[in-house]
């Protein structure tokens, strides 16, 4: 999987949650757990006659958008027509930006700048467009390909969009993730988007190998399965160019089941999409005053908060980096060291511990910070300090707290988890541990570092709760006596 | 025999203040409205869809009560005729197309907002060209409509429908939808007047898109006063349309003045009286012409020679975005439905829009998708829009020197039944003069010019943007002088 040959784009739909109404008419923008076609009225179901008005909302949001990306904003707001026939666009052609002749999208040539392999790279945006999200297709039977017939949900129609085009400039699955994650958290951070709904961030991502054609995979939905998909098509497509075959041009579907992409289209030609100007929709400047303003107004966005967790808590650009990766996670940090201090040990617990036992268990963060509130957290981090438990056992209870929702103080004291610091009740299990370990004894009074196994040892007989640093100078002083040196 | 109301001979202008006073009369105007349909709509067809007159009695029953306590609406009890392209809350709007025969729409276009809660009662909606294309109502996928003047003759279009409803009594006042002339062409050939007005001005929400930059709805009358009271009723601003003008609402009845408002100066222009006119046409002209320089208004001749782009630029923007507007038309959601067992959405479509839409339609969407096609698109719709904006430039300079242009409606006389139809060129012909106004947004109100040997020919007024109540000034001593208001067609004199 040589880096080098490898081309991918990314083109980001992102839905402005945030907006209380659609972009184009008053609909709530909350579609979410509705019967279906009842989130709707004449503009969003495309009714003969009737019209679009423009949220000014969405546009300010789409702004804040394009200055965290550092992006050229135009000076005219134009949408313009794009036509296809497909069911789930009432109007059969969805309002949107263009760049070409009499159109132009808000925003153009930003970039990102994300973390790769302990460096930085700067990944180019080629556009930010605003548009509206068509409906759902509802397939309830089986899936897009075998399900017997489909049904449409129009709730969703019309909620305001911002497609996000990067340029080529990503070389391995791995930078697209990071690409995905470190845009996702500026959207959060711009107070924007909830990427934890479902069909809020989705991805279509453009690859191709040296020798191949570019090959457009649709329909993924989190950075995990970008990364996933990406690492599919390149391990498929070089088996494939390695035996000779043709890469065709064509649109695959990622199957987030079966971990697979399927081939949706081939695609010969350019789709013509008869791109024009949405006559119902007349250009609007979009003023210096008023970019000035919402400029003004940004808040701290990820690159800004990460230097300030190295600067103000001592963090390592590591700890930083994954804490700003996820808004909720570096709010939760900061709430934890707003109430009881210690950045360095809730940095490490957080990123560590906690966000590891998160992605494992496969929980929202959002969820998660309530069960292991900064409250629960700061409980455990008091008993640590105060030797009431030792950060092996902490390590334990995290996964058991989340696990179960159960109070910290509850698992502690249930599963008899304080620290045994009694130096006679640690010297009678020392004792033991010594006698069994004739070898070990020996090897250690040679080699001082041998002490760690017996010390081990120990751990192993208290389920971990001997106290690690007593234990340590426990054994050494035994030691000492055995070897008979004063 | 039944002896009709003497109401029924009266102007809208006039029953309103009649209602006002006895809002009993509402009930007699009602009926006798529905006598003179009776008897005469099985000879020129104008409605589409008629409501039955006990629903409309009983809105005019509700309307008298509101009168009783005081209510002032400006349009209290009347009957109007609404274009059956815009859409009616519960009554089928089929913008007389098959894809729409069994379309009733969940709302109302502002503009009826605005009439119903002016006291106006919706009597119907009227015939037109398949989704508005077309210049003589032959397009309607239902029926032709016949021109109460000469029953051979077409009534033109593509307000054909609320023209003929109008001219021939079936109702006191209709809307239009105005693209490239369509109502102007046929006011001028029922001799009636309807005004297409500046763009933005009234609200196109609830209008079923054609070709959405160039169209306005606008009022269509048989007298200059009705008009002046319908459009101070629907002209003003509307948020949910996005071109719709920041304006303050207008009572354009203070311009109903007998003498001139200001010192206009008004402008021939030299294309549209040179080639191609008919000889009746351009006598028609020069007498209307004389009745203003008689009132002291001074008549001058300019050439504006980009004119004659004017044609082809307007069709290329029209059919582009008709091709666009009606992509949504696919029996999915609503409309002509087939069935869809066992079948690819492309089928569905295929069929849908082959079995729905009638040929001119067609002809339009695929010339307007073509016109819009990669490759294309700066070759034809791009340089429409050039030729366009030149001309907008065009008619701003000349308003600098002149208050307002004038032409003849139309070129000719309303052609008989499948004369213009044989030959598209000659068809969209009868559009010159009236494109001018819809590709430049400026109001144009026609009026009857003369009656020339039995048939109308009308005359076509453009003005500055928002000078809708000087075309209106200019139009009310026309009628003064001519005395061409409230006419009584031949082939319905004996039913009125």
């Amino acid at each position: 999987m040589s880096n080098l040959d490898i081309k991918i784009g990314l083109e980001v739909h992102t839905q402005i949650t945030s907006l209380k109404t659609k972009l184009f008419c008053s609909c709530p923008s909350d579609y979410r757990g509705k019967p279906p076609n009842t989130n709707v009225c004449p503009v969003c179901l495309g009714l003969p006659g009737a019209l679009p008005v423009v949220n000014i909302e969405a546009i300010r949001a789409a702004l804040m958008v394009a200055l965290a990306l550092k992006c050229e904003i135009s000076d005219v707001l134009v949408f313009t027509r794009k036509h296809y026939f497909y069911p789930d666009l009432p109007k059969n052609y969805q309002i949107s930006q263009y760049d070409g002749p009499g159109s132009i999208p808000i925003a153009k040539n930003g970039y990102i700048v994300i973390g790769v392999d302990g460096g930085l790279k700067k990944v180019r945006i080629r556009r930010i467009n605003i548009e509206e999200d068509p409906g759902k297709i509802v397939y309830p039977t089986g899936s897009l390909l075998t399900s017997k017939y489909t049904l449409i949900d129009y709730n969703r129609s019309g909620i305001a969009l911002l497609e996000i085009v990067s340029e080529p400039d990503l070389r391995s699955p791995k930078e697209a993730r990071a690409f995905i994650d470190k845009l996702r958290s500026i959207l959060e951070h711009l107070g924007l988007v909830n990427t934890e709904l479902e069909g809020a961030l989705r991805v279509d991502a453009n690859i191709s190998l040296a020798g191949g054609s570019r090959v457009e995979i649709k329909n993924i939905s989190s950075a995990k399965d970008v990364e996933r998909a990406l690492t599919y098509e390149i391990i498929r497509q070089s088996k494939a160019l390695e035996t000779g075959e043709k890469v065709r041009r064509e649109t695959r579907h990622w199957d987030a089941i079966r971990k697979v992409t399927v081939p949706l289209r081939v695609k010969e030609f350019e789709e013509d999409y008869r791109y024009f100007p949405d006559p119902d929709l007349p250009p609007v400047k979009i003023s210096l005053k008023l970019i000035e303003e919402i400029y003004q107004k940004l808040p701290e966005l990820p690159d800004q908060r990460i230097e300030r967790f190295i600067k103000t808590y001592g963090l390592s650009d590591y700890l930083a980096t994954v804490l700003v990766s996820e808004k909720v996670l570096a709010d939760y940090f900061e709430e934890c060291v707003k109430y009881c201090g210690n950045p360095e040990i809730i940095g490490n617990i957080v990123v560590n511990d906690f966000k590891r036992w998160v992605d494992e268990m496969d929980i929202e963060v959002s969820k998660a910070v309530k069960i292991l509130t900064p409250n629960q957290l700061c409980q455990l981090v008091y008993m640590l300090n105060n030797n009431i438990i030792n950060i092996k056992i902490l390590k334990e209870i995290i996964p058991k707290v989340l696990k179960y929702n159960k109070d910290v103080n509850t698992i502690v004291y249930e599963e008899n988890y304080i620290d045994i610091s009694n130096e006679e009740v640690l010297m009678r299990i020392i004792d033991e541990v010594i006698k069994e370990n004739p070898k070990a004894v020996k090897d250690a009074l040679i080699n001082p570092k041998a002490v760690n196994y017996l010390v081990g040892q120990v751990m192993k007989k208290t389920r971990g709760r001997a106290n690690p640093e007593l234990t340590n100078k426990l054994i050494i002083k035994k030691l000492k006596e055995l070897s008979g040196t004063p | 025999m039944i002896i009709l109301s003497k109401l029924i001979r009266k102007g809208a202008t006039e029953l309103v203040e009649l209602f006002k006073s006895d809002p009993r009369l509402i009930e007699e105007y009602i009926v006798s409205v529905y006598e003179v349909i009776d008897r005469v709509e099985d000879l020129v067809r104008s409605y589409i869809t008629l409501r039955p007159l006990n629903e409309v009695l009983a809105d005019g029953a509700k309307v008298r009560e509101t009168l009783t306590n005081g209510f002032k609406g400006r349009l209290a009890g009347l009957l109007v005729a609404v274009k059956d392209v815009i859409v009616t809350k519960n009554l089928r709007t089929t913008c007389a197309s098959k894809i729409l025969y069994d379309f009733i729409p969940p709302y109302n276009a502002t503009v009826i907002e605005r009439i119903i809660g002016e006291g106006g009662i919706v009597v119907g909606k009227t015939n037109m060209d398949e989704f508005a294309m077309g210049s003589t109502t032959e397009n309607s996928a239902f029926f032709k409509t016949r021109n109460p003047w000469d029953l051979d003759r077409v009534p033109g279009g593509s307000s054909g429908g609320s023209a003929v409803a109008v001219a021939a009594y079936e109702a006191s006042i209709a809307l239009g939808s105005d693209t490239g002339g369509s109502i102007r062409v046929p006011a001028a050939y029922t001799g009636i007047v309807g005004i297409k007005p500046t763009y933005g001005l009234v609200s196109r929400y609830g209008l079923i898109s054609y070709g959405t930059s160039l169209e306005q709805i606008g009022p269509m009358a048989r007298n200059v006063s009705d008009l002046a009271l319908l459009l101070s009723v629907i002209a003003g601003y509307d948020p949910h349309d996005s071109t719709s003008l920041k304006v303050r609402d207008l009572n354009y009845m203070e311009f109903l003045k007998p003498t001139p408002m200001k010192k206009y100066r008004i402008a021939i222009i030299r294309e549209c009286v040179s080639e191609g006119v008919d000889n009746t046409v351009l006598t028609a002209f020069n007498r209307s012409l004389r009745r203003f320089e008689e009132e002291g208004l001074e008549v001058l001749e300019v050439s504006i020679p980009i004119i004659k782009y004017a044609l082809p630029a307007y069709y290329i923007i029209a059919m582009a975005e008709a091709s666009s507007n009606l992509a949504r038309y696919d029996g999915i959601r609503y409309g002509y439905h087939v069935s869809v067992e066992g079948r690819t959405w492309d089928e569905v479509y295929t069929e849908v829009r082959s079995e729905g839409f009638g040929l001119e339609v067609k002809k339009r969407i695929l010339l307007g998708t073509f016109v819009l096609s990669a490759g294309y698109y700066d070759q034809y719709y791009l340089k429409a829009s050039k030729i366009r904006k030149l001309l907008y430039d065009e008619f701003m300079k000349l308003f600098k020197e002149v208050d307002v242009v004038v032409t003849p409606t139309t070129p000719t006389t309303p052609p008989r039944f499948g004369e213009a139809l044989t030959d598209p060129l000659k068809l969209y012909l009868l559009d010159t003069y009236t494109v001018v106004a819809n590709l430049t947004g400026l109001p144009a109100i026609s009026i009857p010019s003369d009656i020339v040997n039995d048939v109308p020919v009308g005359l076509q007024l453009i003005g500055p943007r928002l000078s809708e109540g000087y075309l209106i000034n200019l139009a009310y001593i026309h009628e003064l002088k001519s005395g061409l208001k409230d006419l009584v067609p031949t082939a319905v004199s004996g039913y009125v």
